[in-house]
C-alpha cells in the first residue's frame, strides 16, 4: 500500500512539511516493499489554486493515505473525491510519522484543518 | 479624456481626488471601481437609477458526454478543475470565466452557467454621472465588474476613474486605457516605498502619469527628492489640513467646505490636459 508525507527534504529523515499544497516535497512511500519515491512538488510557488493542483498531483500516484500537517478545503476536496485518507496535524520526521502511521496511531480527517490560503508565505 | 487615480498604497486619498476632481469639473463622467469596498458614492452622494447583476460564465460538466479526457483540467490556467477518478471537480470560487475548458472540450460536454459576482449602479449628480460596481461578499474576481462598469466609457467625454489601491489585476484593469494617471501618495516611508511600484507599473503600461502628494507637510522630504530624480512632475500638493480631515469625515467634499480648492482641481486638470497634449506631440 503507497502512502503520501510531505516533507522539507527527499528523504526519510527529512521533517514533515506542515502545508500540503505547498509543500517541499511529497514522499511516496510503499508501506510493503518500503520503497521511496520522492516527488518534488511543483506547485509550490504556484498563485492560486495549488492545494487543487498538489491534490491531483497525489491522486494520480494511486496513494491510499496522505500524512501532513495542514490540508485546505480544496485540496480537501480533491483528495477526498480520489478516495484518498487525509490524515492531518502530523508533525516530527517522515520516519517518526511513517512509523506511528503503521502502528495504527493516526485517525482520518473528516474536513479540511485550515482556510484557504493558509500556506502563503 | 480618461484619468485614472491610483496608487501604490490604500488611504493615501485616491478617492478624494477623484471626487472633488470630479464635482470640480461638473459635467464628467465618474468611475468607482475599487469595487471591492467603493466609498465614491458616500462623496457624491448620487441620485442612483439603475441597478444590475455582473456575472461570470462557470463550467459545469455534462458527466454523460464527458469521457474524463482531462483536457479541461489541462488547460484551466487558474487551476480550477480537477479530474479525480470518475469524476470531474469544478472550483467556482477560482474560477475566473476565461471559457478556455467549455471551448476546448473535444466532447462538448462542458456547459456555462451564469455565477452572480456583484452589482453596478448608475446615477447621476447634476451633470455629472456617476457609476460603481460593488463585489459580492465571499467573491475574488474584482476585474470582471471593473470591466462591466468601463463599458460606460465614452471617449468623447471626460471620464474620472477611482482606481483600486495596490499594482495586481483590479488596478491594472481599472487603469488600462486611460490617457493619463494621477498617482496619490503620501510623503511617509510606506508612501514613497509603493509609490516607487506603482511609478514601475505605469511606465511598464506606458501611461503618462504624474502625482499629488497629499499630507504633504507631514513625514519628509523624500518622496520630493525621488520625483525630482525620476523626472515625475509633482501636480498637486494637498497640505494635512484639520479642516480637510473634518469635512471627509463627514462625507463631504473639500471644495464644498473650502470652494477656494475647486481651482486648484480645475488647474489639475488643466496640467494634465497639457501634458496629454505634449505627450501625443512626442509620439
Amino acid at each position: 500500500m503507497k502512502i503520501c508525507i510531505t516533507a522539507e527534504g527527499a528523504n526519510l529523515d527529512s521533517k514533515i512539511d506542515t502545508r500540503f499544497g505547498r509543500a517541499q516535497y511529497f514522499l511516496i512511500l510503499d508501506t510493503e516493499s518500503n520503497d521511496l519515491e520522492a516527488v518534488k512538488n511543483p506547485n509550490v510557488g504556484g498563485m492560486g489554486g495549488v492545494g487543487v493542483q498538489s491534490g491531483q498531483l497525489i491522486s494520480e500516484k494511486g496513494v491510499k493515505a496522505v500524512l501532513t500537517g495542514n490540508v485546505g478545503p480544496n485540496a480537501f476536496k480533491t483528495l477526498e473525491a480520489a478516495g484518498i485518507e487525509i490524515i492531518s496535524g502530523v508533525s516530527g520526521t517522515v520516519k517518526e510519522v511513517v512509523e506511528a502511521y503503521k502502528q495504527g496511531k493516526f485517525k482520518a480527517g473528516d474536513g479540511p484543518s485550515v482556510d484557504s490560503k493558509f500556506g502563503m508565505n | 479624456m480618461i484619468i485614472a487615480i491610483a496608487s501604490g498604497k490604500g488611504g493615501t486619498g485616491k478617492t478624494t481626488i477623484a471626487t472633488n476632481l470630479a464635482l470640480s469639473l461638473g459635467k464628467v463622467k465618474l468611475l468607482d471601481c475599487d469595487v471591492e469596498e467603493p466609498n465614491s458614492y458616500l462623496f457624491i452622494k448620487p441620485q442612483i437609477e439603475k441597478k444590475h447583476s455582473v456575472y461570470i460564465p462557470v463550467p459545469k460538466i455534462n458527466s454523460d458526454k464527458c469521457n474524463l479526457c482531462g483536457r479541461c483540467q489541462e488547460v484551466c490556467a487558474y487551476n480550477a478543475i480537477a479530474v479525480v477518478k470518475d469524476k470531474v471537480l469544478v472550483f467556482d470560487d477560482l474560477c475566473h470565466g476565461c471559457g478556455a475548458c467549455s471551448y476546448l472540450c473535444p466532447e462538448a460536454a462542458i456547459d456555462e452557467v451564469n455565477k452572480k459576482i456583484g452589482i453596478i449602479e448608475i446615477g447621476k449628480r447634476e451633470k455629472l454621472e456617476f457609476i460603481d460596481g460593488k463585489l459580492d461578499i465571499g467573491q475574488a474576481m474584482a476585474p470582471p465588474i471593473i470591466r462591466e462598469i468601463k463599458k460606460h466609457i465614452n471617449p468623447e467625454d471626460v471620464t474620472i476613474i477611482d482606481a483600486p489601491p495596490g499594482t495586481s489585476c483590479p488596478v491594472i484593469e481599472s487603469a488600462e486605457g486611460s490617457d493619463f494617471v494621477i498617482l496619490v501618495t503620501e510623503p511617509t516611508p510606506f508612501g514613497l516605498n509603493d509609490l516607487k511600484l506603482a511609478v514601475e507599473t505605469f511606465r511598464k503600461l506606458k501611461i503618462p502619469f504624474g502625482v499629488v502628494i497629499n499630507r504633504s507637510d507631514l513625514g519628509d522630504k523624500k518622496t520630493l527628492d525621488y520625483c525630482a530624480e525620476e523626472n515625475i512632475e509633482i501636480l498637486l500638493e494637498i497640505p494635512f489640513d484639520k479642516k480637510i480631515a473634518a469635512s471627509y469625515s463627514a462625507g463631504e467634499l473639500i471644495i464644498e467646505t473650502q470652494p477656494e480648492y475647486k481651482d486648484k482641481f480645475i488647474n489639475l486638470f488643466e496640467k494634465i490636459k497639457r501634458k496629454k497634449r505634449r505627450h501625443n506631440e512626442k509620439s
